[in-house]
């Protein structure tokens, strides 16, 4: 059974101060039903989560009580890719044909602040403060940078080019272009990563209308087609968030071995996507997971970037509306962002932001702690 | 009269003159991971046993926390009194890298490489006036 997109829905990333977080996933799930022609209680599904926000089944008390099989869904940062995978598997598996993904959240002001027992973790290593995952990602761009010949220039152009992404965003949060110097000469926060390379924790929501590919055209004149949805996670040995220790020999990322199963099921790869999302916590790990995600070797970042290859008219354009960096982070809403930038890019309708060439393939990937990633890929 | 009370059990070998990282080593697999943990992450075998994984070591990866963190972080800082300090990962002869503080707190200081030596020192004080006692590395100055 394949599986088709035919709703797609945003509620603005950024701060809505009036809304709760469940009230803008509500928002979201009647802009997706709209997208489709659809009611709610069409829906025969939902998978649904938020990090801070409140239990996603709570929603039926905003867009009501049909008794739909509602399923919370908690993946840390892959909780919107866990919980479209989950709709996946339930239409594939034959036993639904329609149903809906929903995430959103609102998170308070500043850096998130993990609890160690939350993680199997002892209290030390929090209160000694090494449970930070800013510091992770500074730790392992540092030390890609070292292995890979990647310099801060490669870091300051992802920077540059998201907030160029997020000013064409009529939804993004971050909608002020930022200038290379204005970027180079921000705060050190977590070295080598500075303040403007670093996404923020944001409020939002997005939704998605699913169904079986064999009805979509009942549905949608602009179905797409879910080729492949895959979650793995961290194999001994890879380099993780949140890890006391690490073993001498690093083993690839969940991140690789998600995005190898993800191409396999759609029988494609790195060369066939024509637009990308990546999860980009950072500039450090957007450039990684450049390389995790096969669009390019490890070190050839550096000269790709420095050629403008990953902005909206270069050949591997890459989180086109400006991905996390402009549209923060509400965790149980943010991979379902990507995957509604990439059906807007699909169908054409990306407007000052929309990549050239008739996108066919698009792709997108998710990372969150302790390690573990989730891949989709969409075709037309 | 205060006295040094280690942050966690089994973390190091103290009181000691000469302090050593404890870690745990698989049986099975010979895999060594630290803290200490009853079953491997690497085979699932439950036998494992704690070894010294050494008190020097090579510094694999660093940045520097340049903010005073929220809770559940809890030093006897304040905002005022915060000061920046080095995080790294530091390869050691145990055959593990391990996550901890620095004591060199700026980039100058600090190259993936160098050697680092393991220093037990007062992090924070309890309410009696006990030194909370935390491991960190240092630069190596003598060779
Ligand atoms: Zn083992």
């Amino acid at each position: 059974m394949d599986v088709a997109i035919i709703g797609i829905g945003l509620h603005r990333f950024g701060r809505s101060p009036d809304m709760s977080g469940m009230q803008q996933g509500a928002s979201a799930v009647r802009a997706a039903l709209a997208d489709a022609g659809l009611s709610w209680k069409d829906m025969q599904f939902a998978y649904g989560g938020s990090q801070d926000a409140g239990n996603a089944d709570s929603l039926v008390n905003e867009l009501g009580l049909t008794g739909l099989q509602f399923t919370n869904i908690w993946n840390g940062c892959a909780t919107g890719g866990s919980s479209l995978h989950a709709a996946y598997t339930a239409i594939k598996s034959g036993e639904y044909d329609l149903g809906v993904v929903v995430g959103f959240d609102k998170h308070p002001r500043g850096a998130f602040n993990p609890q160690p027992k939350d993680w199997g973790l002892d209290d030390w290593y929090g209160e000694t403060g090494l449970m930070l995952t800013t510091q992770f990602f500074a730790l392992k761009t540092q030390r890609y940078m070292h292995d890979h010949g990647i310099t801060e220039d490669a870091l300051i152009r992802v920077s540059e080019k998201a907030f160029t992404n997020g000013s064409l965003t009529p939804t993004a949060w971050r909608q002020q272009k930022l200038s290379y110097d204005e970027i180079a000469q921000s705060a050190m926060i977590s070295d080598p990563l500075r303040k403007y390379m670093f996404c923020s924790p944001a409020e939002g929501g997005a939704a998605l209308i699913i169904c079986n590919a064999e009805k979509a055209r009942q549905y949608s004149s602009k179905p797409l087609y879910l080729k492949a949805a895959a979650i793995r996670t961290r194999h001994y040995g890879s380099f993780e968030v949140f890890a006391p220790s690490q073993a001498m020999n690093v083993a690839d990322a969940p991140t690789v071995t998600a995005s190898k199963a993800a191409f396999e099921l759609a029988g494609i790869g790195p060369k066939d996507v024509d637009v990308i999302q990546l999860q980009d916590t950072d500039c450090g790990t957007e450039i990684i997971h450049m390389a995790e995600n096969g669009f390019c070797e490890h070190g050839e970042q550096e000269q790709l970037l420095r050629d403008g290859a990953t902005g909206i008219n270069g050949h591997l354009p890459i989180n086109t509306d400006g991905g996390c960096l402009a549209n923060g982070e509400p965790v149980g809403a943010s991979g379902l962002r990507q995957v509604y930038e990439i059906c807007v890019q699909l169908r054409g309708e990306g407007g000052a932001r929309q990549v050239g060439n008739n996108p066919k393939v698009g792709y997108t990937h998710v990372y969150g702690a302790p390690g573990l990633s989730g891949v989709t890929i969409i075709s037309k | 009269m205060h006295t040094q009370i280690p942050i966690k059990e089994g973390l190091f070998t103290w009181p000691s003159s000469k302090p050593q990282l404890l870690g745990s080593r698989c049986s099975r697999c010979a895999e060594a991971t630290f803290p200490a943990q009853p079953d491997c992450r690497n085979c699932g075998s439950r036998e494992t046993h704690i070894v010294e994984l050494g008190d020097r070591g090579t510094l694999w990866t660093w940045t520097i926390q340049t903010f005073m963190p929220k809770q559940p972080y809890h030093s006897s800082e304040t905002e005022a009194t915060f000061a920046p300090y080095g995080v790294g990962y530091v390869e050691m002869p145990g055959g593990v890298r391990v996550e901890a503080r620095l004591q060199p707190n700026t980039a100058q200081q600090l190259k993936i490489g160098m050697p680092m030596q393991l220093a037990i020192i007062p992090f924070r004080s309890d309410e009696q006036g006990n030194d909370i006692m935390t491991f960190c590395f240092t630069a190596v100055t003598e060779e």
